[in-house]
């Protein structure tokens, strides 16, 4: 159902108004940031393909569209988005997708959501509807706006449509299993980044390290004599639970923290049981740890902390240098300049 | 949206400026007479050219930030060039305005080969850091055509492509953190050695920003392992429309090519000239496919690509035995530029892009085109990307050429916004395109990007005029393409 012109009247009315809209999709990412506040603008009607031609490797579909049935059409023409983004959801809209920006656990090997966004159609803080990118692999016109909304958390505006570059499924997929301890699993993981290798995924977890092949059939196998692993398993369903952190150890309800480091930083020194994911440089820790100590650790390493889920007292993002953060905010007053996007869903005041 | 214009700059005082830089920076620093300036007065785009104010050349980030610091004070532009490589006059001097050169900032900072990323100053050349990380079995993926001269911070400016983009991606996908100096002369960092940091995306953002938002002094690149092997098959067809339909059938079939190029029949007999590299002199259209990867990966995909063009009812195939004859395939169209170049006296670089089902019809029409302004183009471009180089031959000697080429040239990039494309796909927007984004873009999309550029530079001094027209310009420009008596762009306002 298409709705853009009722969306973008609602925009223009609370302008008027003067009252503010919390974009809402699917609300499958509701956990994620500082909570809501504002008119809840709910947008999951406005859905369906736009356009998809398979041989041209670009999907355009609406904001509201879910991100099971996109990824199912794309399935169904042997393609997917390469970067596999979670759901945390069965309601996940391609439109929360793309503003949380969240890539999954092949994210270091086939790049993030953001490289793979080629355009997007939003309403703007003015209550108009613009366009951005477009449906071309390459295109270098104007700043670079749809990539800036990803991971923008609905503060810039309102997402209607978008574009990505979607690609082939791999012929052939395999896990291989290695016991190793942490520090080894990131020597490992990092070492074989580094070797022609169809490496798409690496994550540790209680003393085991996975890794996901993931091409042609014969560079797959290949791959497996030479890596020499304890165990391989064909059709291993632990990238789906990684991926929507659906293993055992997502299940302890205490603050969910996600690191971001350099691939290669050594175990962190936090007395907590850590998931490493992405070769490296994404690790998940569950803990009561003060986040003070867990930031500091972080940054020490070069990296940041994020409180993915947990206690709604706790500084959700890492906080940034002061320039930068000055920077940001007239990035967003000058997309926003009527303060209609709830900016408090990302941005604390001060 | 409530941004202001930019205002006019007031004309500047050069000995003033002159002076003051001479007090924060060695006098070999910056460059003042005629003679000194003229070399910098035009990128690769020659056919633009303005003599800058004064030419700086500093040696490191703290007299970068010196000169920037009294730029800002005095309210002058500032320019800022790399290696001048560019095809779009992103680099174009500003009359009233200092030209900001970071050539001298050469050095390779860091190489880290476990966390497979580069620190590099902005003046390192491209081509210089696969160099560098070859010992490591690594290298840089975005290969422009200017690879031996072009330098990483002009890479990032334009967000600069090559033949290896449909696999590999653009500069964007390839860095990961870009460290600015604003106008004001205050150091950020973008992005980071992580795979993401909190807040906005402004290292998106800063990739293809044309020297508008701050100048770049540090950039971390992202390495990839050197693919086992690589082996190209180069195909010949009868027609251009074949050539375009093997273009979707490969992509179709499930296989991604690392580079996928096509050259039509003129540039085809310009290469066979220059060099000889045994392309088909007779077919109309060739295309060049490159696959890499593993042996076995790749013996498999050759024999579905040759299984494709047998379909496609190719004229010739020649397929790569060892890497000797891989070079010697892509040295035709490594060369096909200068080649075109030795047939007329002068070329104009397009860089259209179009979704890749509409290749056939745009290249019929870029030839109808071609025969009404009686210049011959030749087409040499990155199919596999939809990204079309058309190459118009004038001769700037003759009365009215090169005006004429221009024209054919905004036609072109005309063409490529109603098949559903963009005026530029790796060249940036610069001087040359500055018209056509008022056809691609709405006001109120113009006037977004005019509102995020006064987030970073409120006083409009970084690269005045280039990259995003002012709705002033589109609307003179409006009104000077009256068709039928229907104006183009009736939402914006007149002035």
């Amino acid at each position: 159902m298409d709705i853009e012109q009722q969306i973008a009247e609602k925009v223009r009315a609370a302008i008027e108004s003067g009252s503010p809209l919390a974009i809402r999709g699917g609300n499958s990412k509701a956990f994620y940031g500082y909570p809501a506040a504002g008119k809840p603008l709910d947008v999951s009607d406005h859905e369906g393909i736009v356009e998809y031609d398979p041989g041209e490797l670009v999907l355009t579909c609406r904001a509201g569209s879910r991100l099971s049935e996109i990824r199912a059409t794309l399935a169904k023409n042997g393609q997917h988005f390469p970067f596999e983004p979670p759901g945390f959801g069965d309601s996940a809209t391609v439109g929360g997708t793309v503003a949380c920006g969240f890539s999954g656990p092949s994210r270091p090997w086939s790049g993030s959501l953001r490289d793979y966004l080629l355009g997007v159609k939003m309403v703007n803080g003015a209550g108009e509807v613009v366009q951005y990118g477009g449906q071309v692999m390459k295109n270098v016109a104007g700043y670079d706006m749809s990539r800036l909304l990803a991971g923008s958390m609905g503060t810039l505006g309102v997402l209607l449509e978008t574009s990505f570059k979607v690609l082939p499924l791999p012929a052939r997929e395999l896990t291989l299993e290695f016991e190793c301890d942490q520090a080894e699993a990131i020597e490992k993981a990092n070492r074989w980044s580094g070797q022609p290798l169809p490496l798409w995924g690496a994550f540790w977890l209680d003393g085991k390290l996975q890794v996901r092949l993931s091409g042609a059939g014969s560079e797959v196998d290949q791959a497996v004599s030479r890596l020499q692993p304890n165990a391989v398993h064909e059709n291993s369903n632990s990238w789906f639970q990684l991926r929507e952190h659906q293993l055992l150890f997502f299940r302890d309800t205490s603050n969910l923290w996600r690191i971001s480091l350099p691939p290669s930083t050594p175990p962190l020194d936090l007395n907590s049981e850590c998931l490493l994911d992405w070769g490296g440089a994404q690790r998940w820790y569950i803990t009561e740890l003060p986040a003070a100590e867990i930031r500091q650790t972080a940054a020490a390493a070069g990296g940041y902390a994020t409180l993915f889920r947990g206690a709604a007292d706790v500084e959700i993002f890492h906080p940034q240098p002061p320039g930068l953060r000055r920077l940001q905010e007239r990035i967003r007053q000058a997309l926003d300049p009527h303060g209609l996007f709830d900016s408090g869903r990302m941005w604390q005041e001060g | 949206m409530n941004c202001p214009e930019v205002r006019p700059l007031a004309s500047t005082n050069r000995s003033q400026v002159l002076q003051e830089l001479r007090r924060v920076v060695p006098t070999d620093i910056v460059l003042e007479s005629l003679e000194a300036i003229k070399p910098f007065e035009c990128d690769a785009l020659s056919m633009h050219r303005k003599t800058p104010l004064l030419v700086a050349l500093p040696n490191s980030m703290e007299q970068v930030k010196a000169i920037l610091q009294v730029c800002h004070r005095l309210e002058v532009p500032v320019v800022t060039r790399g290696a001048g490589t560019g095809l779009s006059g992103g680099a174009l001097p500003h009359e009233q305005g200092v030209l900001l050169v970071l050539t001298r900032l050469n050095r390779i900072l860091e190489i880290d080969p476990l966390n497979r990323t580069a620190r590099l100053q902005p003046g390192v050349r491209n081509l210089a850091i696969s160099e560098a990380v070859a010992e490591y079995g690594l290298y840089y993926a975005p290969d422009p055509s200017s690879q031996i001269a072009c330098s990483i911070g002009g890479n990032v400016a334009e967000n600069s492509g090559g033949v290896h983009c449909l696999k590999y991606g653009l500069t964007v996908h390839n860095v990961l953190e870009v460290r600015i100096l604003t106008i004001e002369g205050e150091e950020l960092v973008l992005g980071g050695a992580t795979l993401d940091t909190p807040g906005y995306d402004l290292l998106a953002l800063i990739n293809g920003s044309e020297g508008m938002l701050g100048v770049i002094t540090e950039i971390l690149v992202r390495l990839l392992p050197v693919p086992e092997t690589a082996r190209v098959v180069l195909a010949g067809f009868a027609s251009v429309e074949r050539a375009a339909a093997t273009v979707s059938a490969i992509i179709a079939a499930g296989i991604v090519p690392a580079g996928l190029e096509m050259m039509d029949r003129l540039s085809v007999e310009a290469v066979e000239a220059f060099n000889s590299p045994g392309y088909p002199l007779h077919a109309e259209a060739v295309l060049l496919c490159e696959l890499d990867g593993g042996e076995a990966e790749v013996a498999e995909q050759m024999a579905a690509v040759q299984e494709i063009l047998k379909k496609q009812q190719a004229t010739s195939v020649t397929v790569s035995a060892n890497e000797t004859e891989r070079l010697k395939l892509w040295a035709g169209r490594k060369n096909a530029f200068p080649a075109v170049g030795r047939i007329r006296p002068d070329y104009y670089c397009m860089d259209g892009t179009i979704p890749r089902r509409e290749l056939a019809v745009v290249l019929a029409k870029i030839k109808e085109l071609s025969e009404r302004y009686g210049l011959q183009v030749a087409n040499v471009f990155h199919a596999g990307d939809g990204n079309l180089h058309p190459l118009i031959l004038y001769d700037a000697n003759r009365e009215r050429e090169l005006e004429s080429a221009e024209q054919l040239g905004a036609e072109i990039l005309s063409m490529c916004i109603s098949a559903g494309g963009t005026v530029t796909g790796e060249h940036g927007v610069g001087m040359e395109k500055i018209d056509s984004m008022c056809e691609q873009f709405r006001s109120a999309e113009l006037e977004q990007f005019h509102a995020l550029k006064y987030a970073f530079d409120p006083r409009g001094l970084l690269n005045p005029g280039k990259a995003v027209p002012s709705l002033h310009r589109c609307a003179e420009l409006g009104a000077m393409h009256v068709h039928g008596g229907k104006l183009p762009f009736p939402d914006l306002p007149r002035f």
